[in-house]
């Protein structure tokens, strides 16, 4: 087995509960590299839970998750015990993943530039300049080197966005996990940030993308997984997401988004 | 009233500055300290600085120093005048400031700390790198008032044998029996001070970069 076979996360049988309430049941779930998976479902499915698990923001209640192989959160030991990792560990194996955030979480007393440089200073201990030239290079790739000296509150929304994009591609991630990143964001804006996202899928970045953005999904992700009450229900290409007869779910799921612009898919 | 009496008056108002400017930076950095325990959760961390906010700010500040300036020479610790005040009235807007700080750390949204966590930040760097940036901008108003309310409570260092402004005044009227007027000159002094310290926060308030996290 070559290394590009391993897929870039492996979900096994994870389970995610909040108190008494069951919110992810046993999701087995691969995500190959290379490739874009979206995570489509009704509100309250789960799918922040799960890329937030895929993150280890959030800890799965039990099952596994591996990244590219590594146990993140908890090491299996030969014994079966479930160990929590040293927080270096999480750090380490973290580091090959970027995460994009529906309210961008930009630093506000940063500017643009000190937002994506920050960690490169911070984390990697790189002097300033070099800190701030690598920061730049991601800032043009998102179109906004403009702005690289204005702070978050003087950026629109999917300025914003950009940048917490740039930010989070400065780290040279292997994967990218984005959470609804345009939904806070108005309709005119979420072009330019969709832009930049299927930009980086044709460099071929392994992405997990939340969102209700289906004809996004539709003619950007290699595979469309269905969520619904915390089961992963449906995983398939777009094509087969799309085709009828569909799960009954998931055809009422589509049905709701017939008028967002998603009907030519349909 | 004499220039000469005055001029008294205003070097007198230099150590009441001095007294004040150290305790607040002194306090400060105190406070951050504090915070950070309180943050890390450990519970003896956190029942230290209960007992230390709630005695600091409980206790009269005067009977604080009367205290302090007796134990320290029973502890067979002998500090000067004006280091004893210095440390009484540190550790008093320590408790303050403390208690300040813990609604500006409560208002840092977890996302912008989640988003650290992800670029590899230690929980160390984010604090000091976005909690405590963020947090200061959020409690900058409530600095200042604390740094007006050091201000004028800094007459009571007199009790420990530092002269300051009121010292200073209550010295001259007991010698010259002019009382009205050095009192009067004392509190305009204090005034002009504190004046000028509202004016620094309204002046860095509006220029602290990023002030004002966006409410989400
Ligand atoms: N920290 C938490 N504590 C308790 N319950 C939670 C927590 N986070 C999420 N939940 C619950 O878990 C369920 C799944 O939430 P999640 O945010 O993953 O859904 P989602 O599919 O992302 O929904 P949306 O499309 O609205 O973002 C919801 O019922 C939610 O109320
Ligand atoms: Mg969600």
């Amino acid at each position: 087995m070559t290394t590009d076979d391993i897929p870039a996360i492996a979900c096994n049988k994870v389970c995610k509960s909040f108190g008494s309430t069951e919110v992810l049941k046993d999701i087995t779930l691969d995500i190959p590299a290379g490739q874009v998976s979206c995570l489509i479902g009704p509100s309250g499915s789960g799918k922040s839970t799960l890329l937030r698990c895929m993150a280890f923001l959030e800890e799965a209640t039990s099952g596994t998750i591996l990244i590219k192989g590594q146990p993140l959160g908890f090491s299996e030991q030969d014994s079966g015990f479930r160990a929590r990792q040293p927080a270096s560990q999480i750090r380490a194996v973290r580091a090959n993943i970027g995460m994009v955030f529906q309210q961008f979480n930009l630093w506000p007393h940063m500017t643009a530039l000190g937002n994506v440089s920050a960690a490169l200073r911070v984390v990697r201990g790189l002097p300033k300049r070099e800190a701030e030239a690598r920061a730049m290079a991601q800032l043009e790739k998102v179109g906004l080197a403009d702005r690289a000296d204005h702070y978050p509150s003087q950026l629109s929304g999917g300025q914003q966005q950009r940048v917490a994009i740039a930010r989070a591609l400065a780290q040279e991630p292997r994967i990218m996990l984005f959470d609804e990143p345009t939904s806070a964001l108005d309709p005119e804006l979420t072009g330019e940030v969709l832009n930049v996202m299927r930009q980086l899928a044709a460099e071929g970045m392994t992405m997990v993308v939340v969102t209700h953005e289906i004809g996004f999904a539709g003619s950007v992700a290699n595979r469309i997984n269905f969520l619904d009450h915390g089961r992963l229900l449906f995983s398939g290409s777009p094509e087969e997401v799309f085709r009828k007869p569909r799960h009954p779910r998931l055809e009422q799921f589509l049905d709701t988004y017939l008028d967002r612009g998603a009907s030519m898919l349909v | 009233m004499s220039w000469k009496l005055f001029s008294l008056l205003l070097q007198a108002s230099g150590m009441t500055i001095l007294v004040s400017a150290f305790a607040i930076v002194a306090g400060l950095i105190i406070a951050i300290a504090l915070s950070a325990l309180r943050l890390s959760g450990n519970r003896l961390a956190l029942g230290f600085v209960a007992v230390f906010v709630s005695f600091f700010r409980g206790v009269p500040l005067l009977v604080q120093l009367l205290l302090l300036f007796n134990l320290l020479p029973a502890l067979g610790i002998s500090l000067s005048s004006l280091s004893t005040a210095l440390i009484g009235l540190t550790l008093c807007t320590a408790a303050y400031q403390t208690e300040n700080l813990r609604g500006g750390f409560a208002a840092v949204p977890p996302g912008l700390i989640e988003s650290a966590d992800m670029l590899g930040f230690t929980p160390v760097q984010s604090f000091l790198r976005i909690k405590v940036p963020i947090a200061l901008r959020l409690t900058f108003p409530t600095l200042i008032s604390e740094a007006i309310l050091i201000l004028k409570a800094s007459s009571l260092v007199s009790v420990v044998g530092v002269i300051e402004l009121t010292k200073m005044a209550s010295n001259l009227a007991a010698s010259t029996f002019m009382p009205v007027e050095l009192y009067a000159a004392a509190g305009l002094i204090y005034l002009a001070i504190n004046q000028v310290v509202t004016l620094i926060g309204r002046f860095a308030e509006g220029r602290l970069p990023g002030t004002g996290v966006p409410a989400r």
